[in-house]
């Protein structure tokens, strides 16, 4: 196997170009190649960065934008159901004033006509004794001949006041 | 030069000579060096051209570039945690060194230096070096303790410590010997049946198709041999990345 032939004086001087060879290309690579990668792929994740930032920032306000939106509808229809209400309220107190002023006039209409009921009542009440004494005489006389006013007049008035009249 | 005569000469792919002329052969310069320059100025080309653009959204070159990048960088920081950045520079020029030697050395006509066990055990030995003194600058005399583990009974340190001293200098030489094994395992074997190709051939009218089936297992092998040439490079890589751990945090 030629790998292992140490004596070869070639297979150890590989060995040693090797570390100048790979000596030579570790510093290329850190010195000049690997910083330029890296300021490469910084700058993008800088950028990208800055990007979703900016994507951020806008979805922030986009989303500020439509908070205001609702606050505003709600507003709008709060004040919507205030006027309403109002409305509806007003309505509601005119009618029932108007049946209030109504009411009370019927009311009085009805006390009215309950008084000349009353009156009417009263006044054929106080006729009625005047009438039965009167009846009362004429069938007495017709039967007896005669007639005591006072006793008639007692007896009337004791039916009378027996049956809850005058 | 496979197969001169009847044999089959699966290790004359291995041996070393001098390029460059008298020059090359008064410094000892052989093809195995001259592969890891050409290996040393692809590298050195693919950041370059690739990250020439410096574009936002990377085109293929810069694609590779930053991905072998990224790559390493993120392997370095898994394992080693923050404090490995500073060795990320020295494990991105051990990975891709080795990767790019295995895969050359898949070419045609092309060497394969990672087949060289002095090649193998000059990169594990840089690797062992590298570990241990900064182990020692980190941790001075602490770094003693990693060979006896904390809380175990004293009494076990005259096995225990043999055994942690034993296992840390094995290092370097499992590294590089499963590099150098895997990468002539797979060239002798294509070797060989790249022989068995050429052999069958002069078998008469018959040779040609039955030396399709070495052919076959050939072509084949050196999808696997790509494989392998990736894996052995991620491998070392990560051992490495794993020992730098040790040696920054002491277990």
């Amino acid at each position: 196997m030629p790998q292992l032939d140490f004596a070869n004086p070639m297979v150890l001087a590989q060995a040693v170009w090797l570390l100048v060879i790979f000596g030579v290309l570790y510093y290329v690579l850190n010195t000049y190649m690997l910083p330029q990668v890296a300021s490469v792929l910084e700058e993008r994740a800088g950028r990208i960065a800055a990007d979703l930032d900016a994507a951020r920032g806008s979805k922030s306000a986009a989303d500020a934008a439509m908070a205001e939106m609702q606050a505003a509808n709600l507003k709008a229809r709060a004040e919507a159901q205030a006027a309403i209400a109002d409305a509806v309220a007003q309505a509601n107190a005119a009618a029932q004033s108007r049946a209030e002023a109504l009411n009370a006039r019927l009311a009085e209409q009805i006390n009215a006509a309950e008084g000349r009921i009353a009156a009417s009542r009263d006044a054929a009440m106080s006729a009625l004794r005047g009438v039965a004494v009167d009846t009362t005489t004429a069938l007495v006389t017709r039967l007896t001949g005669r007639a005591d006013a006072a006793a008639v007049d007692g007896a009337v008035g004791r039916v009378l006041s027996a049956r809850g009249i005058g | 030069m496979a197969a001169e005569g009847k044999s089959i000469d699966a290790l004359s792919q291995f041996e070393l000579g001098t390029v460059l002329g008298p020059f090359g052969a008064s410094v000892n310069f052989t093809q195995s060096n001259l592969h890891m320059v050409i290996v040393a100025g692809l590298i050195l080309a693919l950041l370059h051209y690739g990250m020439r653009a410096r574009a936002l959204v990377p085109g293929r070159l810069q694609s590779l570039a930053e991905t072998s990048y990224e790559f390493i960088h993120n392997m370095v920081t898994e394992q080693i945690g923050d404090a490995g950045k500073r060795y990320f520079p020295f494990v991105f020029t051990l990975f891709m060194f080795v990767l790019f030697g295995n895969m050359l050395g898949l070419f045609p006509y092309a060497f394969t230096f990672t087949s060289h066990i002095a090649v193998t055990f000059a990169l594990a030995a840089m690797v062992f070096v590298l570990i241990t003194v900064v182990a020692l600058m980190l941790h001075g005399k602490k770094f003693f303790g990693y060979f006896f583990p904390e809380g175990a009974p004293l009494w076990l340190a005259p096995i225990i410590v043999p055994v942690e001293i034993i296992s840390y200098l094995s290092r370097p030489i499992s590294l590089s010997i499963r590099l150098f094994a895997n990468m002539v395992a797979g060239h002798v074997m294509l070797k060989v049946f790249a022989t068995f190709i050429v052999m069958l051939a002069g078998l008469g009218v018959a040779g040609p198709f039955l030396s399709l089936l070495p052919l076959t297992i050939n072509v084949a092998l050196v999808g696997f041999e790509v494989l392998v040439a990736f894996l052995q490079a991620y491998v070392f890589a990560i051992l490495t990345c794993i020992y730098l751990h040790d040696a920054v945090h002491l277990h």
